[in-house]
């Protein structure tokens, strides 16, 4: 009877502390629509494979922004997840090479990304890109019209479509020209076609050079001139992220720099209220970049089922499910031979959408190699966070650029140092 | 109905009474080992268990933490640096120009965080004064009124900071308001001075309830004959206020003063919720400045957030004596009285 007690005890106590054999469970955000593609795809899945049973947490952006790192710290965490921050977490992720079926389908259809999801020198195989993004523009075609103003064509500087786009919003009456996310990553695809490189030869953070600082004087400029929308960088302190996606939904501003990634969220919201066109990158002094990026599906290392989560990520990595996950949710599929393939059946009856994908799809070959070189550099980062906090303090009167330049080293190099 | 009232009685006192006799005799026997003060260590056991591990545990790791650096959660894989992350906080080359200050976000939340307790705390307790005062009188439909003013204080932060963003946001229903009226609308959240007045105006709104009630039961306890023989002598009203009503109102009005400090050193949800910290750093208090440094920015730096919020604990702790000093006071005089 004592025995069976503790033997009862024992069992209680691990089935409090521990996962289920055979339960995996999923680390989800959403953009748009795919949350709701992805809890069909899980539950075929689970029909398909009654002996692991995935669980799909639905979380905000937020929560895999702030407590994902933490939980990952402290060995705990889902046992798979779709983050963004893939880089800086990359010793969290577990190397799934010994418990795949065919190891090189992975090397050959997900190789090109796999640096961004790994640490440096690795060949581990941790995940794959769910997405691609590629950062670019969106215009509001029926106000563009409206004013007269014609879209700016192939070659169309930043300037260019500023201007464009403020007479359009001075014969519009619409809050602004145009806006950008508050993001570094969103301003870094400009900044590098201004002849911007955050990477110094050693691989660690260089300096502010004349690149950066030209597209930030320009954004300074642009807040102090009234074209760009004073609200999304100005109203919050730090590194906060903030989309302008709703502005230019309830046309708000004509023009709109943000990525990929919006297509089905635009597509949704605006419906038919009016026609919008991805316009690809603007054009700076050296070229006409955006900045490659997306969200990745990766196993993390303190899971207790990794025969059972290698199952699963084979399942979402197949080809025709990439293909099937693609066209619903809108997203530029990551999978070399879906790409090479092509005939992507996009599901949708909104007749923006397609033009808009293949307008990124065609400025995925104009990203510049100071900006493919970002999505696998460690430091991007804390790059990114300085540059949004400091211009931003720029742009509300509190520091000079000049300033500001030298903050953002400091606080780069402070970084660096906290995170060794 | 008695008869129910003593059966229910008996059938709930039965049980207890069985404990109780069932722990007689080990209680008593513990106390002759134990001794007296024995048990009242062991009573009070329990209560320390759960300070010692909710409380007393984390203060000591978050000093600790201070002392270290890196991204690592567990203290044995951090590196201890010492008073580093004090030194990299407190460190300026000239104390007048926060811009010369190594961490210089530190100092502006530090004083923005100094001029909102002081003008926060200021209005609000006249607010609240006020309030009580006007609750305290023979309206019609007092308690609907008290209701009323007490609402805002059952409100979620978060909710009361969405609340006023909706209204103070450039398409809210102020600015919708304003141009209905043939007036421009104003960027209530983007321009510095308004931001900052908006923060200190929806946290007192949130909490100018709990405090009204607070000097209303004080207003309540005055003795009504002092204001009946003011009143035969003929005094002015003013004079009742600045020699009856404020003084004998004057130890409630203490707590509500180190109550209110200690809210508005902490100011977050609301303020966070409403303006982000922005516009620039206009709006960036103590608790957000620690919160982005430890949680929110994309490369986490928990020891220089746990030496910041030591920093912002010891305000706290002299705030919490200085109530505890007026408390003490205050039960002597009523001693003496």
């Amino acid at each position: 009877m004592k025995n069976t007690m503790i033997a009862l005890a024992l069992g209680a106590s691990l089935m409090g502390t521990t996962a289920l054999a055979g339960d995996v469970r999923l680390m989800w955000y959403s953009d748009g629509v795919e949350g709701e593609v992805m809890k069909d795809l899980v539950a075929r899945f689970n029909a398909e494979n009654p002996g692991i049973n995935v669980i799909l947490d639905e979380v905000a952006y937020k929560v895999v922004q702030e407590q994902l790192q933490i939980q990952l710290e402290a060995g705990s965490g889902p046992d798979i997840a779709r983050v963004t921050n893939i880089k800086t977490l990359a010793p969290h992720w577990l190397d799934l090479t010994p418990h795949l079926t065919d190891p090189e389908y992975w090397r050959t259809n997900f190789g090109a990304h796999a640096d961004w999801m790994r640490e440096d020198g690795s060949e581990a195989i941790t995940g794959f890109m769910t997405q691609l993004t590629l950062t670019g523009g969106f215009a509001n075609a029926t106000l563009f019209e409206q004013a007269g103003v014609a879209l700016p064509g192939e070659g169309a500087t930043w300037d260019d479509w500023v201007n464009a786009a403020d007479q359009v919003a001075k014969s519009q009456g619409t809050a602004a020209a145009f806006a950008i996310d508050r993001s570094g990553h969103r301003i870094s695809g400009p900044a590098v076609s201004y002849g911007a490189n955050y990477i110094a030869a050693d691989g660690s953070p260089a300096g502010v050079d004349d690149g950066t600082k030209a597209f930030a004087e320009k954004l300074v400029g642009w807040v102090e001139g009234g074209q760009m929308l004073r609200d999304t960088w100005v109203a919050a302190s730090g590194s906060t992220y903030r989309a302008a996606a709703d502005d230019f939904i309830n046309a708000a501003i004509p023009f709109y720099y943000s990525g990929s990634w919006q297509i089905a969220n635009l597509s949704t919201k605006i419906g038919d209220g009016f026609d919008w066109v991805a316009t690809g990158s603007p054009c700076g002094t050296a070229g006409c970049s955006g900045l490659a990026g997306g969200a990745a599906l990766v196993a993390v290392k303190y899971t207790q089922n990794a025969e059972e989560v290698a199952k699963v990520m084979e399942y979402f990595a197949r080809e025709d499910i990439v293909k099937e996950f693609s066209e619903r949710t809108l997203f530029l599929p990551a999978h070399a031979g879906v790409v090479a393939k092509g005939g992507m059946n996009w599901q949708t009856e909104d007749k923006n959408v397609g033009a808009a994908l293949d307008a990124y799809v065609a400025a995925a070959g104009d990203t510049l190699p100071a900006a493919d070189a970002l999505p696998a550099w460690k430091w991007a980062s804390p790059y990114y966070g300085a540059l949004v906090n400091r211009i931003s303090q720029v742009m509300a009167g509190e520091l000079t650029l000049e300033d500001a330049y030298a903050r953002i080293d400091q606080d780069i190099t402070e970084a660096v140092a906290a995170a060794q | 109905m008695t008869g129910v009232k003593e059966v229910l009685g008996a059938v709930v006192a039965a049980p207890l009474g069985w404990l109780a006799r069932l722990l007689d005799t080990p209680l008593r026997l513990w106390q002759r080992l134990a001794g007296q003060n024995g048990m009242v260590a062991f009573f009070l056991l329990p209560n320390m268990a759960i300070f010692t591990v909710f409380v007393l545990l984390p203060l000591v790791i978050n000093i600790a933490y201070s002392m270290t650096t890196g991204a690592a959660l567990f203290l044995p894989e951090r590196t201890y640096v010492g008073a580093a992350q004090f030194e990299r906080l407190l460190r300026c080359t000239d104390y007048t120009d926060l811009m010369t200050c190594q961490e210089d976000q530190f100092w502006i939340a530090l004083r923005n965080t100094g001029t909102f307790v002081v003008l926060q705390v200021t209005l609000l307790i006249v607010a609240a004064t006020i309030t009580a005062l006007i609750l305290n009188r023979a309206l019609r439909a007092l308690s609907f009124w008290r209701a009323v003013f007490f609402f805002p204080v059952l409100l979620s932060p978060v909710v009361v900071g969405l609340i006023w963003r909706w209204i103070l946001d450039r398409n809210g229903v102020l600015n919708a308001a304003l141009v209905g009226m043939g007036m421009d609308p104003v960027n209530w959240l983007l321009e510095r001075n308004y931001a900052f007045s908006a923060a200190i105006g929806v946290t007192i709104w949130a909490h100018l309830g709990f405090f009204a009630l607070i000097l209303l039961a004080g207003l309540q306890a005055i003795p009504r004959d002092l204001y009946e023989a003011a009143e035969m002598d003929g005094t002015k009203p003013a004079r009742v206020f600045w020699r009856i009503t404020l003084p004998l109102l004057m130890p409630n009005m203490l707590v509500v003063i180190v109550l209110a400090l200690i809210r508005a050193v902490q100011v977050f949800d609301e303020a966070y919720v409403l303006t982000g910290g922005g516009p620039g750093t206009a709006t960036l208090f103590l608790t957000q400045y620690i919160y982005e440094v430890g949680f929110a920015s994309l490369l986490k730096n928990p020891g220089l957030a746990a030496a910041a919020s030591i920093l912002m604990g010891g305000v706290l702790i002299v705030l919490t004596l200085l109530q505890l000093a007026l408390g003490r006071k205050n039960e002597r005089k009523g001693k003496l009285k």
